[in-house]
């Protein structure tokens, strides 16, 4: 690991501050995903701004009948609380479906968004890679890649967002609340945060160098029935090959999320139409354009198989 | 694993080396001295205080340094393993402020103020806590190296069910979860055993929580 000063802040506008003092500066939440990319010297960060213990550990109601949700709640936290199993089911289901309960205990909600892919070649910094060294080549294209994307990939980058939690943050509609170092504040939709790989995919959204999240709010409750089903290698503590988050109403109409295939969690509204029809439509409207390797083809018939499942579970 | 006076001998050892190295040759490329002085400077460090099984501890450390490291290193508290080093066997497992986290996948100078329960906190050979004791009874293990992360989780996983929180297995998340073996295993997941004595593993935790085979 590279060696790095640190400081701990105690609120939204010193840590930006901080960071505006130090641009080399990164903020550290539960530090389960930084710290794992520092031991390898994929992330070599000069400076350290803890903001592990900011106030912003709160799940309140908003206005509007949803929740704001503090950008360091814990992930455990996070399901657990009260009213997201009751009324957000999907997002607890998700995020229990991710890491392990240790991890869970330590990772945020900001943490867990911004968690950078588990492309074996990003990870081997012998290896060429795009993400981590801009320009030096994709090492995934034409090498084991049952793990990539299969959708919104490019010539530079077919890797995925590993996040549970995103899934079922699009599909509920959620926006990331950020704070800059001029102390502006915006909402950013979900549906707008993850940028596509194109030629640039070391730049994996659209924050600005500094820019902290305070928060992520969720509109209010839609109802219906809440399932995400994961598949992976093995039952527990692994990563998805693929993820279905579906919530789905009484006459069949709903909203689908997908994990696993794409840079971001990927959901396409124009699909959802076809839900009360059954699971073949909605996947040939999510997969649309679907680019596969001889690797990761599989995905495709799994995406559609599951969301059949799924939706079998959702009549009851 | 260097200690941090074993880190400073082996730096002194290295530019000794140099120098020698340099006496011997007739051409030194210019600038080679001055691109090793960054080197020689010292690693930024930051002063931490926390609670260790009850006792106070101070240490000034550099800021790398892992909780994990810290305990075996600085504290010399052995108990607490290194498995992978990246959040993915749980060896390393104790419990902060209650909940168990992975202590290499998180820096001690974070800790400042928090209380940090090891295997070794939790009970002493002739006084063991009653996970201990279960997993003694009940075989828990083989080589033992994951034991101490297995029931640093254990204890916690009892507490975190008390508490409610749901797992990927809970069926009903309106209602609170039980004690079931499913339950114990979905999550003990972050516990790798590289024996195989996970069916040991949760008889001894289905035994400390009173449930039955
Ligand atoms: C073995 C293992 C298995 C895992 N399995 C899964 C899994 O199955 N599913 C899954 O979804 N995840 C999984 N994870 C990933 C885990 O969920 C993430 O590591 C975690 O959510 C990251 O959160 P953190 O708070 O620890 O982030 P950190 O490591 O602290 O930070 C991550 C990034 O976010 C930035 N950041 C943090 N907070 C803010 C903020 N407020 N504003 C701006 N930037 C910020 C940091 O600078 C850093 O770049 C796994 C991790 C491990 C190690
Ligand atoms: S898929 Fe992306 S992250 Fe993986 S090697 Fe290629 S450029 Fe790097
Ligand atoms: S050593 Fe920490 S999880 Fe393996
Ligand atoms: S007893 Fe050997 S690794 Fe678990």
């Amino acid at each position: 690991m590279k060696s790095f000063t640190y400081e701990r802040v105690d609120s939204a506008a010193a840590a930006t501050a901080a960071f505006a003092r130090m641009p080399g500066a990164r903020f550290i939440a539960g530090g389960t995903n930084l710290l794992d990319l520092m031991k390898l010297e994929i992330e070599t960060p000069q400076h350290l701004i803890d903001v592990s213990r900011l106030a912003l550990d709160k799940i309140e109601a908003t206005a509007e009948g949803g929740l704001r949700i503090g950008a360091m709640v814990r992930n455990t936290d996070l399901a657990s609380d009260a009213r997201v199993r009751r009324d957000y089911g999907l997002l607890t289901r998700a995020l229990v479906a991710g890491a392990s309960g240790q991890l869970r205990n330590k990772a945020t909600t900001a943490g867990n968004l911004l968690q950078r892919t588990r492309c074996p070649y990003f990870y081997d910094t012998n290896q060429p890679c795009n993400k981590r060294k801009p320009g030096s080549g994709c090492a995934a294209i034409g090498g084991f890649n049952r793990l990539h994307a299969v959708v919104g990939a490019s010539d530079a980058c077919i890797a995925t967002h590993p996040s549970d939690m995103a899934v079922a943050m699009r599909a509920l509609d959620a926006a990331i609340e950020t704070v800059d170092a001029a102390g502006k504040a915006r909402a950013i939709p979900i549906a707008e945060f993850y940028r596509a790989p194109g030629k640039t995919p070391h730049l994996e959204t659209v924050l600005a160098p500094g820019e902290l999240i305070t928060a992520v709010t969720l509109p209010k409750p839609v109802g219906g029935t809440h399932i995400y089903h994961k598949v992976r290698d093995r039952a527990s503590y692994a990563f998805a090959l693929i993820a279905v988050g579906v919530i789905v109403q009484r006459d069949g109409t709903g909203r689908v999320a997908l994990g696993g295939v794409g840079y971001k969690p990927w959901r396409v509204e124009a699909a959802e139409a076809a839900l009360p029809r059954g699971a073949k439509g909605v996947a040939d409207g999510l997969l649309a354009g679907a680019k596969t390797t001889h690797e990761n083809a599989y995905k495709l018939p799994l995406v559609e198989r599951t969301l059949a499942g799924v939706l079998a579970q959702a009549k009851g | 694993m260097q200690t941090s006076e074993e880190f400073e001998l082996s730096r002194r050892g290295v530019l000794a080396g140099g120098a020698a190295s340099v006496a011997t040759v007739t051409l030194v490329p210019i600038g080679t001295a001055a691109a090793a002085a960054p080197a020689a400077k010292s690693p930024p460090t930051a002063k931490v205080a926390f609670e260790v099984n009850g006792k106070k501890r101070e240490l000034e450390l550099d800021t790398r340094t892992s909780l994990l490291d810290a305990l075996r290193e600085h504290l010399h508290l052995t108990g607490t393993k290194k498995g992978c080093d990246h959040g993915q066997c749980g060896a390393c497992t104790v419990i902060v402020d209650g909940r168990r986290i992975n202590s290499c996948l998180t820096l001690a100078v974070m800790h400042e103020g928090d209380k940090i329960t090891t295997i070794e906190g939790l009970g002493t050979p002739d006084k063991m806590h009653a996970m201990q004791d279960a997993f003694v009874t009940h075989d828990g293990y083989q080589c033992g190296y994951c034991t101490p992360g297995q029931i640093c989780s254990a204890v916690a996983v009892l507490d975190e069910i008390k508490a409610g929180i749901p797992s990927h297995v809970t069926a009903d998340l309106g209602a609170a979860p039980a004690v079931t073996k499913v339950e114990l295993r979905e999550r003990m997941s972050g516990n790798i055993c590289r024996c195989g004595a996970y069916s040991n593993i949760i008889d001894a935790i289905t035994d400390v929580a009173g449930v039955k085979a």
